[in-house]
């Protein structure tokens, strides 16, 4: 009984670090007033820069080294989804446009390239079946401490995962603290909330929101990664990522703009997810109840949005400038 | 004063533009980005750019067929687009439309499947363009009640509500389909009860038709009614609505509804009229690209009708590319969003003005 708990929790985790990834990504991002809604895309351009740059590894290495061979899918896999971050905010900051059509262009362009790049290897790589399996690669990336599995429970729930799913922790709280605690959150908070009184306060609004949106771009994209690389256990189909991204921004809403939050809530949504395919939840014989479940984690934020709006309180609320693009001559 | 830090240039907002140099800035943007697109192909296929152009156009123009396709994406594309501009003209930013759509689908194929056999298609249509109607109108009314009442964030509502949409239709279409599959197939084969009637021998004749009365209609409305005088008013400015005496939440409401409607009439056009049957991807990211449509022709309806063709056709456009070369369809969406990066881009130089260092030296002596 214990084991079969542990068992699942060990996957709802899995399933909740891409979001937790992304997740932490947008509200680092929202908090500095762009609602970047090109999340889902980036993630995409994430997961395929990494797959590319993994699958050149493993043709051209003759051995493959476990230091390389992590290290440039996560290189490849970080500068892709920073170029995406620049051209957002290189469009929505420095030139003003549209938060939400830049936003939702980056995902059609995101989604393109992910699955074009993605049909293109497949096809090189003269593979039988849609789909690439970087195995090499994954089985570095899916590295676990050596004692995990002897622990039973207790190592299955904690220990038993690759570095990247404790990155994912690690970063979240990090930038819980840094938006709650440090001077730079701080800032961040009053340009997202008010970047006319932060510009006044004489901090550089255009800064603070191409950093945030760049470095929360590089988080996002590192849950595609994690999801090719270790979820899929290396294993590249198109489409396959879903709508992840999504997933990732509603999750930002459930966690009422918290990232150290975001580490349980993503646990819950990927919860949800297994429990629903897994047939634990009761359908009644029918199959189809499934589908009806995979609603839960979009009602649920929706109930979140709603009660936060009901209840009004000030720190529950999204960054008042969210959406809107800043010009100092504007008045 | 020459210490002093000084911009390499000084960004300002452009009072007025003549209508003619704003479009030939769109007009440039689109060149150049044309110009990235065959660059972007030709580094990928190794194929010559004049070669991607002539395919492009072959894509939308190549046969009679392929003509009424590229009509079809259209006028779709279109009535999503005319569907989600009103909430726009008020600043609600519906971006549900995705999920409104497939409601309003989701409605239609509803009543040919429970009802195909039980009513006369004389009745059944109309009975399915209400229920449609009805479907998307609810969909588009839940957030905007939040909205009026709470002030919630729409975007997110409406953007959580898609997925909501997609996830009941999936489960539709696993209750519908008998083989287990989950994929309906067409709904009403033999009877055809139902479809949509065939004009003239053209399969998509009477959607053109329907879109194009709706696009005098929606342009009529916003800019000739009281309603369309009222949501512009509240687009500009919520505190001028109400000290002049609009009922803000009222507005909201209202249209609101009628932008669900009109998403649910898409739905319709598509599972009635196209389709004959349903699926998650019956929308097909039209709530998303109607988004940028109408965004790119500033909200007017007669202007949506040429953004929507330009994206109708880059993607009819593309996925002809694809075909020829032998690349994978995703290829459009890159093309796309190049072109839409650029377009995006291009509204920057409509709104300002960059004046260069140099220059402004110069009109700083000048009036001194």
């Amino acid at each position: 009984m214990l084991e079969t708990l542990a068992f699942y929790i060990n996957r709802a985790v899995q399933q909740g670090i891409p979001l937790l990834f992304g997740s932490t990504g947008e509200t680092l991002t929202e908090k500095s007033g762009n609602l970047n809604l090109g999340i889902p895309g980036i993630m995409y351009a994430g997961g395929i820069c990494g797959v590319i740059g993994a699958f050149f590894y493993e043709r051209g290495a003759a051995v493959m080294n476990p230091f390389p061979a992590v290290f440039i899918p996560l290189v490849c896999s970080l500068a892709g989804s920073l170029l995406m971050g620049l051209l957002y905010c290189f469009l929505t900051v420095s030139l003003r446009a549209n938060q939400n059509v830049t936003g939702l262009a980056i995902t059609t362009f995101g989604v393109g390239v992910g699955n074009f790049f993605g049909g293109y290897l497949i096809k090189t790589s003269g593979s039988s079946v849609a789909s690439l399996a970087l195995n090499a690669t994954s089985a570095f990336f899916r590295k676990t401490l050596p004692f995990a599995s002897k622990l039973g429970a207790f190592g299955t729930v904690f220990l038993s995962y690759s570095f990247l799913a404790y990155l994912a922790v690690i970063v979240s709280l990090i930038a819980g603290i840094l938006l709650r605690r440090s001077r730079v959150g701080l800032h961040l908070r009053a340009v997202g909330e008010n970047p006319a009184t932060a510009d006044a306060a004489g901090i550089n609004v255009n800064r603070y929101k191409y950093g945030a949106t760049c470095i929360g771009s590089m988080i996002a994209g590192l849950g595609g990664l994690y999801y090719v690389m270790d979820y899929a256990s290396g294993i590249w189909s198109n489409d396959a990522f879903g709508d992840r991204g999504w997933l990732a921004i509603a999750l930002v809403i459930f966690t009422i703009w918290r990232p150290d939050t975001g580490v349980l809530a993503s646990i819950l949504y990927g919860g949800l997810y297994i429990l629903s395919i897994n047939n634990i939840l009761p359908t009644g014989g029918v199959g189809a109840v499934k589908e009806l479940y995979k609603m839960l984690p979009y009602v649920m934020t929706i109930v979140v949005l709603v009660l936060t709006s009901i209840r009004n309180k000030k720190e529950n609320q999204p960054p008042a400038a969210l959406g809107l693009s800043y010009f100092r001559e504007e008045r | 004063m020459n210490r002093t830090h000084s911009p390499l240039f000084h960004i300002s907002k452009r009072a007025s533009i003549p209508w003619y140099i704003s479009w030939a800035i769109r007009a440039a943007a689109i060149v150049a980005a044309m110009l990235v697109c065959a660059l972007v192909t030709m580094l990928l296929t190794g194929a010559d750019p004049i070669r991607i152009y002539v395919t492009i156009f072959q894509g939308s123009f190549g046969t009679v067929r392929k003509f009424w396709v590229l009509l079809q994406e259209l006028s779709i594309l279109l009535c999503v687009s005319l569907a989600v501009t009103p909430a726009f003209k008020m600043r609600f930013w519906n971006i549900g439309g995705e999920g409104q759509v497939l409601i309003g689908g989701l409605a239609t194929a509803a009543c040919m499947f429970y009802l195909g056999d039980k009513m006369p298609s004389g009745l059944l249509i109309p009975v399915m363009i209400v229920a449609s109607i009805l479907a998307g109108a609810i969909w588009a009314l839940i957030p905007a009640i939040f909205k009026a009442r709470w002030n919630t964030n729409e975007t997110l509502f409406t953007l959580m509500m898609n997925y909501v949409a997609i996830q009941l239709v999936s489960y539709f279409c696993n209750i519908w389909d008998r083989k287990g599959s989950g994929i309906v197939g067409i709904i009403n084969p033999n009877t055809r009860a139902g479809w949509f009637p065939v004009l003239a021998g053209r399969q998509y004749l009477l959607n053109v038709l329907v879109v194009a009365v709706l696009t005098v209609a929606v342009y009529i409305y916003l800019r000739y009614t009281k309603h369309g005088y009222e949501i512009s008013v509240v687009g500009e400015s919520e505190r001028t609505a109400r000290y002049v005496g609009i009922k803000v939440e009222k507005v909201i409401l209202r249209t609101m509804l009628l932008s669900g409607a009109l998403c649910g009439i898409a739905g319709l056009l598509l599972v009635g009229g196209t389709d004959h049957t349903i699926s998650t991807t019956t929308a097909g990211g039209r709530g998303f690209t109607a988004v940028m449509v109408s965004w790119l022709a500033k909200f007017d309806p007669i202007f949506m009708v040429l953004t929507s063709f330009l994206l109708a056709f880059l993607s009819r456009g593309s996925s002809q590319i694809a075909q020829n070369f032998g690349l994978n369809h995703s290829f459009g969406d890159i093309l796309t969003g190049i072109i839409l990066f650029f377009i995006i881009g291009s509204e920057f130089f409509i709104n300002y003005r960059l004046s260069f260092r140099a220059s402004s030296e110069k009109e700083d002596g000048s009036h001194a």
